[in-house]
């Protein structure tokens, strides 16, 4: 059974599964984050930002010995690497996606600066958040590398790259390709790529339609303030209404900063959308994934198909199909009973290895649907739960609004009876 | 809304001549005494006297306020302004309003009436209640026109507003205690349109409006010398006051834009979460319930930026008004000031040239054209007299139209003060429970939500507070 559970500094989104392996043995945090600066690859100065990331072993800690984490410091770009490592190696997981590079969607009052400290925070959080969901991924959570990641400090970029796994990266065109190319891809994921592409459009919609909500309500309540401004200009040329105006005006100043904490509530709800905007990224990669073995299995097949068929038309010298070789030798007279010999031979070879190939892509391919569908089966449960907490805590939100609200007006009427 | 009673201590007729129209002389003065003063002692014969006799402090007791549960009591008069219907002429188009009377006063032949009247009758009879009562506070009219943003005339929102501030201006005189006596008033509430028209004729000729012109152009040009501090209080006061108002109604104003425009976003969030309800299985009983709370909460919304926009933004905005006729009401009140200055200087002087003159120049010229100089001087000292007498006359009338305007403001002005305290406390004490009840709603809204998703035990504890 699952059990959730709370885990450091988070909210509600932050609940993972935790019947898996990394996470059962080791507490993750993305505790700190610090600027740097130093040069780049072509020798410029920049300045980043860096990451801390601490562990320590679940058991260290439960014993009440609290022995202080082990912390080494990562860069965003490292993290792409990681995630990207893991996109090539399992094609078949729904990756778990990284926090924005860039602030989007936002509204005007928050910076799109990636220095700004409260991008700076909302990341941390994000990363945070990255990490723990590759940690209690059944299948991701055991990866060396990811391992490394989090513990070894010198020379990991290195081992890395020593894995070759760029080498083993589909190109973007092949992946094109196929997806068009393909004849009978498993409905199953077209419906979910399908499903992909409606999620995305819909949290993108969301996403900007909150922005410019957000901006419309920062508006209400700091317009407010000018009536605070007022009231206690007001309350200085009034005798019996003075003290009542002059307090009601406090609570307007009030009402209107609280705003402030209020966006910045809903810019956790926005991430958790986020979240789920970039996981329909990964969960298209899987399908597309699916779509290449596909066809590649395909391709195959095809190509065993017609050797086979070119060795009955050499063996029967029947000409099946139209074929530039049929019509040269029927132009140029027959080929040698030798050189049929040689061709038949070369194409029996092909033929056996074109077997084998075709019995590895179906073992490749239906494997690949097996656990891919695995995967999409947990993301989906993953998805539901967490999406549906977050409807959960944005209604929390507002309750939390509507709170304040009532209060500072309940307030200001005490003050106005008071005139 | 405050009413005090004032008693024209003097009969109506006994004021300066030019202030009080024709019209109040048709009152039966005991009747206007019984109903305004319940200070008895001043129903006696001295209080008939053609001029005012009276000092300016036994003046002053007469405004006695009474409470607004006694006002409430002796209403008498009850006045509604509704149905704007459109008329086209060959020459215009223009809107009446209906305007219904209902009343026990017994100056009223009828116990009710109903009339239509337009924009321009209206004002028509907001400058007679100023020419008959330049010092009292005359409640404010909707303004003519509406030069911000283009606002039609005949725009539904505009005519709705106007017809609710034509209201309350006929309210707030029929609330008044002298200006719901005046016959302009009763002619405009019971006259048919061709009565009232003829009635418009009549007035104090041409003439003599021009006389009551120069006259105070004359006296604005001259300026008040000795403004009593009391009512610099009062002009610095107003000066300050129609700042803070015109703010408080360009603030109202913007809030009503923004809760629009935040509406107009938020209106467009349902339909998205229902939309992604179709692509979901799990999730679409929360998704739709999303989409329906947050329809509820725009309507919410939308409720509460009406009450503002019909509620708090005229209420404001009367006042801003109101502040332009306490300015004109000041300067009235400073033109007489002035007048009655002048013709102080004027006697000042007149009486230091008595003694020039008998010297001199005159006496020469006088024994040129071969005049006995005694007899001149003689006769030249009766005129002298005489016109110093006069001027004295004058003056005298003078100062108690002064104090009769002064103690007219002072007494409209406190009344206008407690009016203005009671009318924006009420405004914004209900303004604060309309917000209130507007985050109540959504919270329940949202309250709705919680526990219709809500299961045990899984959801954790932490969430049961917020």
């Amino acid at each position: 059974e699952e059990t959730l559970l709370w885990l450091r500094g988070c909210g509600p989104r932050d609940m993972v599964e935790k019947g898996t392996t990394l996470l059962k043995r080791m507490e993750i945090s993305v505790a700190e984050a610090e600027k740097r600066t130093g040069k780049n690859a072509v020798s410029m100065q920049e300045t980043y930002t860096v990451y801390l990331i601490e562990t320590r072993a679940v058991d260290a800690a439960s014993e009440g010995a609290n022995p202080a984490p082990d912390s080494l410091w990562r860069r965003y770009s490292e993290f792409e690497l990681l995630r990207n490592y893991l996109l090539v190696t399992y094609p078949f997981v729904v990756v778990p996606p990284l926090p924005e590079k860039r602030a989007e969607f936002v509204w005007h009052k928050l910076s799109a600066d990636n220095m700004d400290p409260d991008f700076v925070e909302r990341r941390r959080v994000g990363l945070e958040n990255f990490l723990l969901r590759v940690a209690s991924h059944p299948v991701l959570s055991n990866d060396n590398i990811f391992y490394s990641f989090l513990t070894q400090e010198q020379s990991w970029k290195e081992v890395v790259f020593e894995t070759g796994f760029q080498a083993k990266a589909d190109s973007r065109l092949k992946a094109l390709n196929a997806t068009f190319r393909v004849k009978n891809p498993d409905k199953r994921f077209a419906e979910m790529k399908h499903y992909g592409d409606e999620l995305q459009s819909v949290i993108s919609q969301l996403l900007r339609v909150r922005a410019r909500v957000a901006d419309r309500l920062y508006g209400v309540y700091k317009v407010h303030g000018n009536y605070g401004r007022v009231f206690s200009e007001w309350s200085a040329i009034e005798k019996e209404m003075g003290d009542g105006l002059q307090s009601a005006g406090h609570h307007m100043d009030a009402y209107a900063a609280s705003v402030d904490d209020i966006l910045e509530e809903e810019e956790h709800y926005a991430d958790q959308l986020k979240e789920y905007l970039f996981y329909t990224e990964a969960l298209r990669a899987v399908c597309r994934k699916h779509e290449l073995c596909q066809f590649e299995l395909e391709m195959a097949a095809q190509d065993l198909t017609s050797k086979k068929q070119q060795r009955e038309e050499l063996a029967t010298g029947t000409v099946r199909t139209f074929s530039l070789k049929g019509m040269t030798s029927k132009l140029f007279g027959q080929e040698t009973p030798e050189q049929r010999e040689a061709k038949l031979k070369t194409l029996e070879t092909q033929i056996e290895d074109g077997e084998e190939m075709v019995k590895e892509k179906n073992a490749e391919c239906e494997e690949f649907v097996k656990n891919a569908w695995v995967d999409i089966e947990r993301f989906k449960e993953q998805k539901d739960r967490d999406l549906k907490e977050a409807l959960i805590s944005y209604a929390i939100m507002q309750i939390s609004m509507c709170k304040k609200g009532i209060q500072v007006w309940s307030n200001a009427k005490e003050c106005f009876s008071k005139m | 809304m405050m009413s005090g009673t004032v008693v024209d201590s003097s009969s109506p007729t006994a004021a300066a001549p030019d202030d009080i129209s024709g019209s109040v002389l048709e009152l039966d003065e005991d009747e206007d005494l019984e109903v305004f003063s319940k200070d008895t002692n001043f129903m006696d014969g001295s209080s008939l006297n053609t001029s005012m006799q009276t000092s300016p402090g036994s003046m002053v007791n007469q405004y006695k306020f009474e409470e607004e549960e006694e006002q409430s009591d002796t209403k008498d008069i009850f006045v509604t302004v509704d149905n704007p219907e459109s008329h086209v002429t060959a020459i215009e188009t223009f809107i009446t309003y209906r305007v219904l009377t209902k009343t026990t006063r017994s100056e009223f032949d009828s116990s009710e009436y109903e009339v239509r009247r337009r924009y321009q009758d209206f004002f028509w009879l907001k400058c007679k209640l100023e020419e008959a009562h330049p010092t009292l506070i005359v409640p404010p009219l909707p303004e003519k026109f509406v030069m911000k943003g283009m606002v039609e005339r005949f725009n539904n929102d505009f005519i709705e507003t106007r017809k609710k501030a034509l209201h309350k201006f006929l309210n707030r005189i029929a609330d008044h205690p002298i200006l719901s006596c005046s016959e302009d008033f009763k002619v405009f509430l019971t006259a048919q349109a061709w009565e009232l028209a003829s009635h418009k004729k009549q007035g104090p000729g041409f003439l003599s409006r021009m006389g009551d012109t120069v006259r105070a152009v004359a006296a604005t040009v001259r300026g008040v010398r000795n403004r009593p501090e009391e009512f610099n209080a009062i002009q610095d006061y107003v000066e300050a006051f129609s700042q803070k108002m015109t703010s408080m109604d360009k603030i109202t104003q913007r809030i009503i834009k923004e809760q629009k425009e935040y509406l107009e976003e938020m209106k467009e969030c349902g339909p998205i979460y229902t939309l992604w309800s179709g692509s979901e299985e799990e999730l679409v009983e929360p998704l739709k319930m999303m989409a329906s709370c947050l329809d509820r909460c725009c309507r919410d919304s939308e409720e509460h930026t009406q009450y503002l926009s019909s509620n708090l933004l005229p209420i404001l905005h009367e006042y801003v008004l109101s502040t332009e006729t306490l300015k004109a009401v000041l300067r009235r009140r400073d033109n007489i000031q002035a007048e009655f200055e002048a013709k102080n200087e004027a006697l000042a002087t007149k009486k230091t040239d008595s003694e020039a003159e008998s010297k001199m120049l005159s006496l020469a010229w006088d024994s040129l054209v071969g005049k006995d100089p005694d007899e001149i001087r003689q006769q030249k000292q009766q005129k002298h007299k005489g016109e110093i007498k006069e001027l004295k006359e004058e003056i005298d009338k003078l100062e108690d139209k002064l104090e009769w305007a002064n103690n007219t403001l002072k007494g409209d002005w406190s009344r206008w003060q407690k009016s203005m305290r009671s009318d924006l406390k009420a405004a914004f004490t209900y303004t604060a429970e309309k917000n209130m009840e507007y985050y109540e709603k959504c919270l329940a809204v949202w309250e709705s939500f919680l526990l219709s998703q809500r299961t045990e035990a899984s959801e954790g504890g932490d969430r049961d507070e917020s």
